[in-house]
């Protein structure tokens, strides 16, 4: 099974490469838009490219069908909402926000808080270490001695 | 032992779990978002006969049919073909065609030649039709039952093996209930 | 002949490997100095035979030798020469082959570069080293050997992937070996200093300059791939985040924090425990690194064919050496104490508010690249994690780090005064604040909040070095004797840390004030993107050696005066008959101009993608500074060491009335 779905995946071309369309706009803001979006959808047949970036014949369809949504008045929303409804959230490399990513976006964060936390209790620990050890009052003289004959 | 000597410990036999389990799934295979939800509309021209359509109306007189995603460029739909042709003459599934991003010549001769399992296959040129159906590699086949829904997507090549594990008995249920 | 006596050496370089890896550690168990002085033969022994079997290899390259399997699935008769050398490193079996013989060198430094070191640890880090390569070639012989053969021979090679036949390949795999094999002396220094109960600056001193050199060599080599990606996809992209990037990132965040921590841990005997973690832990993540690419289970553009066998074999070398490693470190770091002691306002804090940062961008690099694997072995369907949740998640937490790299350095040890420390820096911090608020303003007439951030984080390292060495100077007689007293340790940190603020400042500005336009352009025909002109002056055919091409002469101008003439390509290799394209970049040390040429378009016009990238090229020149800064700094510590060698000789000597 694996082999056979490596055969097929092979037909699609492996060109890491950049693939250009040149698609025409009406604004600026219609441009930078797809080429976001482009970026952020995946390429279900290639090996980890966006389809912005990817040769294959899905992804060149893809990215006609965005364009067209796109003029079509569309908003980024209802774009992904189109493709995931076809192939499913593995399609957006930004992972949406819901029960079972939640560890995934709110990790990172946790992971901070517990670390400086960590952290403060360490150099509480060390902090106190020092101020356990202070010189005695016949240490202090003889330290100040010593300094007294250096001079 | 203190707790945080252990701790890498434990956490990196967590990984060594999750990566051993990891080399056996597959990164590469996609389940269809699809499934149980009912099958896009769509109105094709058919591959043999240009001037008549094939719609998902068609699938829907039966009590499941079944759609399978074809090109002439396909390698790996060669090597599904000869079961087709069998299933096809066993008449147990009414079979149709989405010819999917190919030139209507070369499809027309690569059913002359090897043979035509479908009842009517679909000629969808640009892939629109594809996308809809959530269609990512060829071939592909789905499941669909007399409501329309789409009840199972097996992507890659069917074998008998295939067949018999995975879609006869979703094929068999749906039949049995109707009957 | 020549291949099978290449599998010999191979199998004759395992059986070295085991023998040095066993009878020196059995010896320092022991104390039997004989077995221990065998380390050093044993791993001369190893090297040589890898040296023949690798040269073997190489040659079954040169000299087109298509009845070698490797050889003849990676070359062709027609390509050039250096690319049939490089070649060799190509696939798996070469590029495992690399890493062995490369990690069979680090050995054979190391065995060098030690004579003053005691014998007991030498015989424990080469034996760790050893045990290591045992791993390594055991995979290499049973499961990927390149020295395989094909009847009948095949009349001609299938030709290197085209997008290997460049400098990048020559380059960059090399690189980015020797950082994640130089990652291994540090944790065999770790774990022989575990084995040997004792965790003393000496450990750490010695284990420094290692640690920074394998550190340069990742840098190198990580910058490299980013550099080469950029030019070589056409995409103008210079960081995907994909798997293996990530896997190549992640030694890298840790071995960051483990040279900070190594500071600590020499100068002021704290951090020992947590020092001897981040070292097996760096060295993990570079086998972890090895297992991702080479097992199938994460996707990713830089995987080598896939092979459950191969996956299976990794998975146990990791989960071997890791997993002792760990158990050594369970059973023996418990009996290590830290002694040293230190206030709130310290440089030890901010060191440590160093690693804390590190380590928790290392996890959340870690834990966006194993998530889809997590959620799918749950049996919870497929995500992607991409490219919008790393950037979101790394980028704040490099911020503070960022800032801590301007504070740290002038904060005292073990114990400083905030109030001191404000009085010092309040100025500084003044002005970079003002001449970032001012950059984006004078450069780009343009105000994005991010873009502010990144600009003053960026003035604020660079003032603060010249904060630091002003107060260095303070006391010296004359500015240039003050600046000679310095060591080179301090001008490493020095160049190191720029280099992180020049590599912000060129990610900060080609980030938000890049253009990128794909358009439809006919020779004859002229597009404006912002200031410059670009004009597609005539299509070329011509031959190359192993392709045939298109090439697109494009001229640009800005403001009427010429600036660039851009070579792009669109060529097609005989052999795969694979297209590429071959981006034309005018490349400045402000900005980039990036043409592409994609698909005719059938009406003689043709689809162009260009870019304007500010400042791109200052993220690889922050790299360069930084692997500068850190060679400078691993020089010191030889130099220091070996004048310390021999004064303290000769103490010895004069106290023994010589």
């Amino acid at each position: 099974m694996k082999y056979s779905l490596g055969v097929i995946l092979l037909l699609f071309s492996l060109a890491v490469q950049a693939s250009i369309s040149a698609y025409e706009f009406n604004t600026p803001e219609q441009e930078s838009r797809f080429n976001t979006l482009s970026q952020e959808l995946r390429c279900l047949v290639c090996q980890n490219q966006n389809i912005a970036d990817s040769n294959a014949g899905l992804a060149v369809d893809l990215r006609r069908q965005i364009h067209e949504m796109i003029l079509a008045g569309k908003t980024d929303q209802e774009i992904i909402e189109f493709m995931t409804q076809r192939y499913g959230e593995f399609v957006l490399y930004r992972p949406p926000m819901r029960a079972g990513t939640l560890l995934l976006w709110i990790g990172p964060f946790a992971l901070l808080i517990l670390g400086g936390g960590i952290m403060a209790w360490f150099v509480r620990q060390r902090v106190g270490a020092t101020q356990e050890n202070p010189l005695s009052k016949a240490e202090q003289k003889h330290l100040a001695d010593l300094l007294k004959d250096k001079k | 032992m203190k707790l945080r000597f252990i701790l890498p410990l434990v956490v990196f036999t967590a990984l060594i779990v999750l990566f051993a389990i990891g080399l056996n799934l597959n990164p590469r295979e996609v389940p269809s978002p699809l499934i149980d939800k009912p099958a896009p509309s769509f109105d094709l021209p058919q591959v043999q006969q240009a001037e008549l359509r094939l719609t998902r109306d068609a699938l829907t007189q039966h009590p499941v049919s079944l759609l399978n995603v074809w090109a002439s460029w396909c390698v790996a739909c060669r090597q599904e073909h000869p079961f087709l042709m069998e299933l096809a003459r066993s008449k147990e599934v009414p079979i149709y065609g989405l010819n999917y991003k190919d030139e209507r010549d070369d499809a027309v001769a690569w059913l002359q030649r090897f043979g035509d399992p479908y009842l009517v296959s679909g000629f969808d040129h640009d892939g629109r039709v594809g996308i809809d159906w959530g269609v990512y590699g060829v071939p592909e086949t789905f499941i669909v039952d007399a409501q329309g829904t789409i009840r199972y997507k097996h992507i890659g090549p069917l074998s008998p093996q295939v067949w018999k594990e995975k879609l006869e008995p979703v094929v068999r249920q749906l039949q049995g209930g109707v009957r | 002949m020549l291949p099978e006596l290449g599998h010999y050496a191979l199998i004759l370089a395992l059986c070295l490997a085991l023998l040095q890896g066993t009878i020196p550690l059995a010896g320092a168990q022991g104390g039997i100095s004989n077995w221990m002085a065998l380390a050093r033969p044993l791993t001369w022994a190893q090297f040589m035979a890898l040296l023949v079997s690798f040269a073997i290899l190489t040659y079954a390259f040169i000299s087109n030798d298509f009845s070698v399997a490797y050889t003849a699935n990676h070359s062709n008769s027609l390509l050039p020469l250096i690319y049939r050398v490089s070649a060799v490193w190509g696939g798996h079996e070469g590029s495992l082959l690399l890493w062995a013989f490369l990690l069979a060198g680090w050995s054979l430094a190391v065995s060098l570069l030690s004579r003053r070191l005691p014998l007991i640890m030498v015989a424990r880090v080469l034996g760790v080293m050893g045990l290591v390569s045992t791993g390594f070639l055991s995979f290499l012989i049973f499961t990927s050997g390149p020295f395989a053969r094909l009847w009948p021979i095949p009349v001609d090679g299938r030709d290197l992937n085209p997008l290997l036949q460049d400098l990048g390949l020559v380059l960059h795999p090399p690189m980015l070996y020797m950082g994640y094999v130089g990652l291994s002396v540090a944790f065999a220094f770790a774990i022989a200093a575990l084995l040997g109960g004792r965790l003393d600056a000496t450990w750490a001193r010695w284990s420094r300059p290692w640690t920074t050199v394998a550190w340069v060599f990742l840098t190198l080599g990580i910058a490299l791939g980013s550099w080469w990606a950029y030019y070589e996809l056409g995409w103008g992209g210079w960081w995907f985040w994909d798997p293996v990037e990530n896997a190549s990132f992640l030694p890298w965040l840790v071995s960051t924090a483990l040279i900070h921590s190594l500071a600590v841990a020499e100068k002021r005997s704290a951090f020992k425990n947590w020092t001897v973690l981040l070292a097996i832990i760096a060295f993990s993540l570079s086998l972890l690194g090895t297992f991702l690419v080479r097992s199938g289970v994460l996707t990713s553009v830089h995987a080598f064919a896939n092979d459950p066998k191969r996956g299976l074999f990794i998975l146990m070398l990791l989960a071997v050496v890791v997993g002792v490693s760990l158990m050594i470190y369970a059973w023996r770091a418990p009996q290590v104490k830290s002694t040293g002691h230190f206030e709130l306002v310290s440089r030890e804090t901010m060191l440590l508010g160093n690693n804390v940062l590190l380590i928790v961008a290392t996890a959340s690099v870690l834990l966006g690249t194993l998530y889809p694997l997590i959620i799918d072995a749950l049996g919870a369907g497929k995500i992607s994690v991409g490219a919008p949740y790393f950037n979101a998640v790394f980028v704040p937490l490099m911020i503070p780090l960022v800032v801590l790299m301007g504070l740290g350095p002038l904060v005292r040890w073990k114990s400083d005064q905030a109030a001191r420390l404000q009085q010092m820096i309040r100025g500084t911090l003044v002005i970079s604040i003002g001449i970032g608020l001012l950059l984006p303003w004078l450069l780009f007439r343009s105000w994005e909040p991010m873009v502010i951030v990144g600009s003053i984080i960026a003035v604020w390292v660079a003032l603060s070095a010249l904060l630091d060495l002003r107060n260095r100077l303070r006391n010296a007689s004359s500015f240039w004797s003050g600046l000679r007293k310095q060591s080179r340790s301090f001008y490493g940190m020095v160049l190191a840390h720029l280099g992180v603020a020049v590599t912000v400042v060129g990610i900060t500005f080609s980030s938000y004030y890049s253009l990128e336009h794909d358009v439809r352009l006919a020779p004859g025909e002229t597009f404006v993107m912002g200031e410059h002109d670009f004009l597609f002056e005539k299509l070329v055919h011509h031959e190359g050696p192993n392709y045939s091409s298109d090439l697109a002469v494009i001229q640009v101008q800005k403001q009427g005066k010429q600036v660039a003439t851009l070579h792009t390509e669109k060529r097609l290799y005989t052999v795969t008959g694979m297209p590429m394209t071959e981006a034309g970049i005018d490349w400045g040390l402000t900005r980039d101009l990036y043409v592409a040429l994609g698909e005719p378009l059938g009406d003689g016009s043709w689809a162009v993608r260009m870019y304007y990238k500010p400042y791109v090229r200052w993220i690889w020149l922050g790299a360069l500074l930084m692997s500068f800064g850190g060679l400078l700094a691993a020089a010191d510590r030889r130099y220091r060491l070996s004048r310390q060698s021999s004064s303290s000789v000769t103490a010895n000597l004069q106290e023994n009335g010589i």
